[in-house]
């Protein structure tokens, strides 16, 4: 028995994930104007993340299993909190007080989502009936719309999608999927009647970035220039000028990958996106041979949610999605955030390493 | 719907799964973004890369100061001093509350002014904090480092000599621009050819480094004027007080090189502070020498007796009557102050005798003779000074005088000229009889010049001048010590559209010294006194003989009449 084994530790996605967490660190350090203090911060809180995903793969499955529901509902109750005495950061209520620490639920959800409807889906033969998807999605919807009431548009449609990923694996008919496709087309409009005036404003600048390019669409601008101006190689490592000068914002958090793109061009790209890849191939892997349902659903909505997460962010920073505040995946400088998403590989390697193996 | 193979969760089936669903999607959205890498860092680097470069590159231009204005002998009369202008980006500014009131302090702002012109400003990137402030001060603002302040270089004009040469020298506005006067005239020549510079300039609004490129502003040149600032100041100070004393309304003192028809001092009253002009009615601005004509009366009377002596039909002591001092030219009565009886041409001059001058003019001049006398001496033309705004004078053609206008005009009625005009015409007096062009700058190219009367009757004309200015003449109050002088009085009435005033009158001197070997000629007019005397002899006299006092003891131009001390004592009236 290795090491890794003995700390149910899957060695390739940990590999991955320490090369990730490199590249992040040698990013961030440029991004942040070569603060060596702000690197280290990184690096403190990369390090807290790989703890919390180890530990979190020591503990089999099944307890999480057990302790879905009520882990669901304390998040669900935590959002409440929020909507009633949550923090205003922003000009958004996100945030709750907890003591020092400020935690906001709404990242939890990501986690509790695929968590909670995967034990629903789990209790019963799959494929799951219409009533019970229904019933499922009315569960999603609690937490849809508490988050979106924050408002925080952006991680509503996370752990919407979190949550229609799991549906989506469970086994929908197709035929319901194309009704729900078409009743979203036909609400479409209603939608963006409700919507915030710098939410539409963020998508009509996806189409049209030059219409404010000092306001709405300085962002993406930005961005798009960033990128584009790497070309194939990069301009190499500290070199990234959107970033020194200050023309990007926010470029260690959710544009942390066009300062990458800046500096490592095209191939450097195409090299973090197969590192990408890797991970989510990796985590599909570990769903095909997860032995329950649970498990299994659990696992397959966590590696594509991993998936969504790093093509809004990369999509959004290259211009074909609108800006929401994604992060990156390790990559971007981030608290909560982080920690959730080393907590979802926490969870698939304890899938992976607690197989009960057949010899 | 519900067969094998389409759940995530029934592996080992073959058939569009949703684990293989699941994986062309994501493959898909993986293509679709590296097509959209390819795009972006391939086909649009080109364009994306100039796109870096132009918002975080900028060409910048660099002012330089423009030229000096210096006397002939280095004088400062305009400079420019440097001075910083504060200025803030209002969109960064905003977003970075908390230095507000470090910024309010460094720049002395009342904190509600700054949020209310902050507030006004805010879809702006450009508001003056404080302009024209002290570069050392502006440094120390700098030196705070507060996100989106930043400082630009500009000059300010400063003139040392503030009223004295302000209505010569002109003035610019804030683009550094002449409007006036000696600024407005050589403008292309003080100003300075602008620098560039690139700089790479960051998100923030703030140039951070000076790249390359750069192409240093060149200051403009400096313009040596013919002005000596001690003549210069002598003149303005006695035609203020003369001014003043008389409670006259303007003024013009014009003091030339004889030999060279440069310009040693140009003063006009009223004039203006030019370092702080804003609140200045802009008719102060002119340069009245240049630019307001007169009828200069019997200050002209020389330039038709000495026609006269050229045309040969009268000598110097030819003999006129002029009782009983007035007499009809048809209708019109032309009068003198005096009936000064049987007097040669020198006292006609010395007395100022209108009906002697008249009668000499009838009797020995044609009417196109007098004209083209005229317009030789410079008249009804520009002076071509290169001052703006000059005026030519006016005089009516030949053919349609009368009889009296022939006569009126032998006096210096009928015709309208500038100070310097006059003031350049009696240069013909004092160079021999060659008229030169005049010049306000330093050491002009000499010109042959145009001969305008003989040698002969230039002589003769120093000498009645100089009796003129005599105990014995109307000018006996323009003598000055040690120095033979010549010149003449005028007093002539002031006319507008409705004719002659009858007690508004402008006195005028004009006159050259030494008179054995003419070096300054000076022309003084004093415009509508209204006290204390209105006559040339009392006016503008006393105002010739302090400047030419001063100007030659400045120049050290040597004695020619080193004994008249006593003998002037007591036969001066003022």
């Amino acid at each position: 028995m290795t090491l890794f084994e003995r700390w149910h530790i899957d060695k390739s996605l940990f590999t991955a994930l320490a090369i990730l967490a490199a590249v992040s660190l040698v990013v961030l350090y440029s991004a942040s104007g070569e603060s060596l203090g702000f690197a280290l911060g990184d690096a403190a809180r990369l390090a807290i993340g790989f703890v919390v995903m180890i530990a979190i793969a020591q503990i089999p499955p099944e307890t999480y299993r057990r302790w879905s529901v009520p882990a669901f509902v304390i998040g669900v109750v935590g959002l409440a909190a929020v909507l009633g005495i949550g923090v205003v950061r922003f000009g958004a209520r996100r945030w709750v007080a907890l003591g020092p620490l400020s935690i906001q639920p709404s990242e939890f959800m990501k986690l509790l989502v695929p968590m909670v409807l995967s034990w629903f889906f789990s209790r019963s033969h799959l494929p799951p009936r219409l009533g019970r998807i229904i019933a499922a999605a009315l569960i999603l919807l609690v937490p849809v719309l508490l988050i979106a009431k924050e408002p925080d548009l952006g991680t509503a449609l996370v752990v919407l999608l979190s949550g229609v990923i799991v549906l989506f694996l469970a086994g929908i008919g197709w035929r319901t999927i194309a009704t729900v496709l078409m009743m979203g087309a036909a609400a479409a409009p209603v939608l963006w009647a409700h919507m915030h005036h710098y939410q539409r404003q963020r998508i009509y600048i996806l189409f049209h970035p030059q219409a404010d390019p000092l306001g709405a669409g300085y962002h993406a601008i930005q961005a798009m220039i960033a990128v584009g101006s790497g070309g194939l190689f990069g301009q190499g490592w500290l070199n990234s000028s959107q970033a020194h000068l200050h023309f990007l914002p926010d470029s260690t958090t959710d544009f942390a990958f066009a300062v990458f793109c800046q500096e490592f061009g095209l191939f450097g790209n195409l090299a973090l996106l197969g590192l990408y890849l890797f991970i989510v191939y990796r985590g599909l892997r570990i769903a095909f041979a997860a032995q329950d349902s649970y498990s299994r659903l659990l696992a397959g909505s966590l590696s594509i949610l991993f998936f969504f997460d790093v093509f809004i962010n990369m999509g959004m920073v290259a211009g074909i999605l609108p800006v929401v505040g994604v992060p990156l995946p390790l990559l971007s400088y981030g608290g909560t955030s982080l920690i959730i998403i080393m907590a979802g590989l926490g969870v698939l390697m304890s899938i992976y390493s607690h197989r009960r193996l057949v010899n | 719907m519900t067969g094998p193979g389409h759940y995530f969760i029934v592996t080992g089936q073959t058939g569009f799964g949703r684990s293989a669903f699941v994986m062309t999607l994501m493959l898909l959205s993986l293509a679709l973004m590296a097509v959209r890498a390819f795009y972006l860092q391939v086909l649009d680097a080109p364009f994306l890369r100039h796109a870096a470069r132009r918002e975080a590159i900028e060409t910048v231009q660099q002012e330089g100061h423009r030229g000096m204005i210096v006397d002939r002998h280095g004088q400062p009369l305009a400079i420019s001093t440097p001075v910083d202008s504060l200025w803030a980006n209002p969109r960064i500014l905003l977003k970075e509350p908390a230095v507000w009131p470090r910024l309010t302090r460094a720049i002395g702002w009342r904190t509600a002014t700054f949020e209310k012109a902050l507030d006004a400003q805010r879809h702006e990137q450009f508001m003056y904090l404080r302009r024209e402030v002290d570069p050392r001060y502006a440094q120390r603002v700098l030196a705070l480092r507060i996100p989106g302040v930043a400082s630009q270089r500009e000059y300010r004009r400063y003139y040392p000599a503030g009223a004295v040469a302000a209505t010569l020298i002109g003035f610019t506005n804030i683009n550094d621009q002449g409007q006036d006067g000696v600024e407005l005239a050589y403008n292309s020549f003080l100003s300075p050819r602008r620098g560039r510079a690139i700089v790479v300039r960051d998100g923030l609004g703030g140039p951070i480094a000076v790249r390359r490129g750069r192409e240093p502003p060149r200051p403009g040149h400096t313009l040596v004027l013919s002005i000596d600032e001690r003549i210069q100041y002598l003149a303005y100070r006695e035609l203020l007080k003369a001014v003043r004393y008389h409670d006259a309304s303007s003024g013009s003192v014009i003091v030339l090189d004889a030999r060279t028809g440069e310009v040693l001092a140009l003063a006009n009253v009223p004039s203006f502070n030019p370092n702080t002009r804003s609140d200045l009615d802009s008719s102060y601005y002119r340069d009245r020498a240049v630019t307001d004509v007169l009828e200069p009366g019997s200050s002209l009377k020389p330039f038709t007796i000495a026609l006269a002596l050229q045309s040969g039909r009268i000598v110097p002591h030819t003999l006129i009557s002029t009782s009983p001092g007035s007499y009809w030219v048809g209708p019109d009565k032309i009068s003198d102050v005096g009936n000064f009886g049987l007097i040669d041409v020198s006292h006609v001059i010395a007395e100022s005798s209108n009906v002697g001058a008249s009668k000499i003019a009838l009797t020995t001049l044609t009417r196109r003779a007098m004209y083209r006398n005229f317009l030789r001496l410079g008249f009804a033309h520009s002076t071509h000074s290169g001052l703006p705004g000059e005026s030519s004078g006016f005089l009516s053609p030949p053919d349609t005088w009368e009889p009296i206008q022939k006569a009126t005009l032998s006096f210096g009625y009928g015709i309208s000229v500038t100070p310097m005009q006059m003031a350049r015409a009696y240069t013909v007096f004092a160079d021999g009889g060659i008229l030169r062009p005049i010049s306000i700058l330093k050491a002009p190219p000499q010109s042959p010049g145009r001969r305008v009367f003989s040698r002969t009757v230039v002589s003769e004309m120093r000498h009645m001048l100089e009796l003129a200015a005599s105990p014995v003449g109307t000018g006996a109050n323009a003598d000055v010590v040690n120095y033979r002088v010549a010149g003449k009085t005028g007093t002539a009435h002031i006319a507008d559209t409705k004719g002659y005033h009858r007690h508004r009158y402008v006195a005028s001197f004009g006159g050259f010294a030494p008179a054995s070997d003419p070096r300054l000629v000076v022309f003084v007019d004093v415009r509508d006194p209204r006290k204390h005397g209105y006559y040339g002899a009392q006016c503008a006299a006393p105002v010739f003989r302090k400047v030419m006092t001063g100007a030659l003891r400045i120049l050290n131009i040597p004695p020619d009449n080193p004994v008249t001390t006593m003998a002037r004592a007591h036969t001066r009236w003022s």
